[in-house]
């Protein structure tokens, strides 16, 4: 019995929302009275990977095949599956990010385990091992008993905070066979110099209150002073006022920052969906009746052309 | 070339969400129900334009009881050729891919199409779940495909940006937006889609892994508190001294 948990890299450097599913699962491990292991794929610095001790693993297998560099979920599938085996790993953690999302379903089926994604809890042991997620798009939650023997766990992004402990891991070679990647990549596009939307904690975000791309300037402008990701309702997207890859809502990506300041946004109840896990939300909108006053936490009923300049000001004069 | 898409029925997006039953069963007391709009709007759509480009034949697939029949016809009406309903009523993924895999085993497809995720549960597992027990490649969350021949490309997102994949078929692609525009059904197709042939069968065995204990509402907001607009000041003292975000 044991706990593996699927470590995702790009060039070499472990994503944030994997250092949060290796925290889980180092604390299902302690629950569960066995250790935890953590397994990172592809090229990457050993002495980096130690550090994944950090967040509770005593042993990190590696599998440095740079035929693993790029993720194939049938490929990662195969590797993942020996590394439970020789292991006996009982419970398997992803993090629920775009590698997860891919790979945790295709594991939980070759181990014919049972699999609960967007994690938001520890399992309570109870009465089985139940796990609480979020279901409705966030509009509610479900308790879910995984009754197989073995078990698979994705957690959700931004949702346990990182707490460092200063310990390393056993950095160990993992040996095994590799089927060839039957899905090549042929190119690239990462923005690079922001965190990624999906694992950012500031956030934000412009709707349709801001008229047009030009005005943008003004949403950047207060995320660069406070170091936030840039997000937009749909319509913006779908008007390609901006890229696709910043919409948020029911049918965009589901994010749980900290802090989610939406500009000119009215909080449709699909947009809500994707939102509504913030820890903080700050509305501002010249519409006192606009309903995302109704979920927010802090709100100025204004003109975001006026408001928004001076918010930036004043973040600037905290630092 | 033969294509499958994976329909699945779920609440209208702005559907009030409540629980019944000790907080075990979703209210559907009235709740509208629709195609999951994932797999309407760009898995099926996708499809049909793969059909009316190249003579595909699509089929559709749902695992349900006979309450997702409009939602099966409703999927009929937009152009699938052919349904497959099978019979059964569950809420765990395996159990699910392994009806849908079963069916796709006998009936050989060149794709796979599901949704990003259902709208209710957000498994976002289905997909890779089929691929796995058909062993074929699988590429998640495609908001781009192109075919040529036998050769898929497909633009998938990843963290902060997009990757370009490309592979044979057959494969499982999960879809969201960007694959296609959401079309209406017209009337000729909603009068189509009731002679289209809709098969029903009984599930396979197969196990069920995970069960759902109970439901609950998050917790409700304490109320928004208003900052004056001509004092934004404010609002930064207090994220950063109440609320301590920044
Ligand atoms: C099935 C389905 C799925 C959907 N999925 C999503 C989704 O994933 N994400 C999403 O966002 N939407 C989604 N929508 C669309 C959603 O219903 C709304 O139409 C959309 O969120 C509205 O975007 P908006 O708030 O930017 O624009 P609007 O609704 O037009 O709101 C603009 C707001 O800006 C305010 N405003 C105007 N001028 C100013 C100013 N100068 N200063 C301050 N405020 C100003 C207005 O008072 C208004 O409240 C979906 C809809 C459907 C049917
Ligand atoms: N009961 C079902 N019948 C057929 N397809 C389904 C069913 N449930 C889910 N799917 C498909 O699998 C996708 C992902 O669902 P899920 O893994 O539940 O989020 C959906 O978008 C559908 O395409």
């Amino acid at each position: 019995m044991s706990v593996l948990i699927f470590a995702d890299q790009v060039e070499g450097v472990v994503k944030k929302s994997a250092l949060e599913a290796i925290q889980y699962g180092s604390k299902v491990a302690q629950l569960l009275h066995t250790t935890a292991s953590a397994i990172v794929l592809g090229a990457a610095d050993d002495a980096a990977l130690a550090t994944l001790g950090n967040y509770g693993v005593t042993k990190v297998l590696h599998v440095a095949a740079p035929s693993l560099n790029e993720v194939d979920a049938a490929a990662y599938t195969h590797v993942i599956a020996e590394a439970a085996a020789q292991e006996s790993a009982d419970v398997l953690v992803f993090p629920f990010n775009f590698d997860g999302r891919a790979i945790a379903p295709r594991v939980a089926a070759r181990l014919k385990a049972g699999l609960v994604t967007g994690a938001i809890s520890l399992p309570d042991l109870a009465g089985g091992f139940v796990v609480k997620k979020n279901v409705f798009s966030g509009k509610a939650f479900a308790s879910v008993n995984i009754t197989s023997a073995t078990k698979v766990v994705a957690v959700m992004p931004n949702t346990f905070a990182l707490e460092p402990s200063g310990l390393t891991a056993e950095v160990v070679n993992f040996n095994t066979s590799i089927p060839p990647a039957k899905v090549k990549v042929l190119q690239r596009e990462v923005i690079s110099g922001e965190v990624p939307l999906s694992e950012a904690t500031l956030v934000v975000s412009g709707g349709r209150g801001l008229k047009g791309p030009e005005n943008w300037g003004l949403v950047e402008d207060l995320a660069k002073a406070l170091g936030a990701t840039t997000a937009c309702s749909r319509p913006v997207a779908d008007a390609g006022w901006r890229p696709h890859h910043e919409h948020v809502g029911q049918t965009g990506l589901a994010i749980r920052p900290n802090l989610y300041i939406a500009i000119g946004i009215s909080g449709a109840i699909q947009h809500l969906a994707g939102v509504n896990g913030s820890k903080v939300i700050v509305v501002i909108n010249k519409d006192p009746e606009a309903p995302f006053f109704k979920a927010a936490d802090y709100g100025i009923v204004g003109d975001a052309f006026e408001v928004v300049p001076k918010i930036t000001e004043a973040v600037k004069a905290l630092q | 070339m033969k294509i499958l898409v994976c329909i699945s029925k779920t609440p209208d997006t702005t559907a009030k969400i409540a629980f019944t039953d000790n907080n075990t069963k979703f209210s559907e007391a009235g709740v509208q129900f629709i195609v999951n709009p994932y797999d309407e709007w760009y898995a099926l759509v996708r499809a049909l334009e793969l059909k009316e480009a190249t003579g595909a034949t699509v089929h559709l697939v749902t695992v349900g009881g006979a309450d997702t029949e409009p939602i099966i016809r409703k999927a009929l009406a937009l152009g699938g050729d052919e349904a497959f309903r099978i019979n059964a009523n569950s809420q765990d993924s395996y159990y699910i891919a392994a009806q849908i895999a079963a069916l796709a085993a006998q009936q050989g497809y060149d794709l796979i199409f599901t949704g990003k995720e259902t709208i209710d549960f957000n498994g976002s597992g289905i997909g890779g779940m089929v691929a796995e027990l058909l062993q074929l490649p699988f590429v998640s969350i495609a908001a781009k495909f192109e075919l040529n021949g036998n050769t898929a490309t497909i633009r998938r997102e990843i963290e902060g940006g997009e990757e370009v994949n490309q592979v044979t078929l057959p494969v499982v692609v999960s879809c969201q937006k960007g694959m296609a525009e959401a079309r209406i059904p017209n009337m000729r197709g909603i009068m189509a889609a009731r002679t289209k042939p809709l098969t029903v069968s009984e599930p396979v065995a197969a196990d069920t892994l995970t069960s759902i204990v109970s439901f609950e509402l998050p917790p409700a907001k304490a109320g928004v508190k208003l900052i004056p607009a001509d004092n934004p000041a404010e609002l930064v003292r207090l994220l950063h001294e109440e609320a301590k975000v920044i």
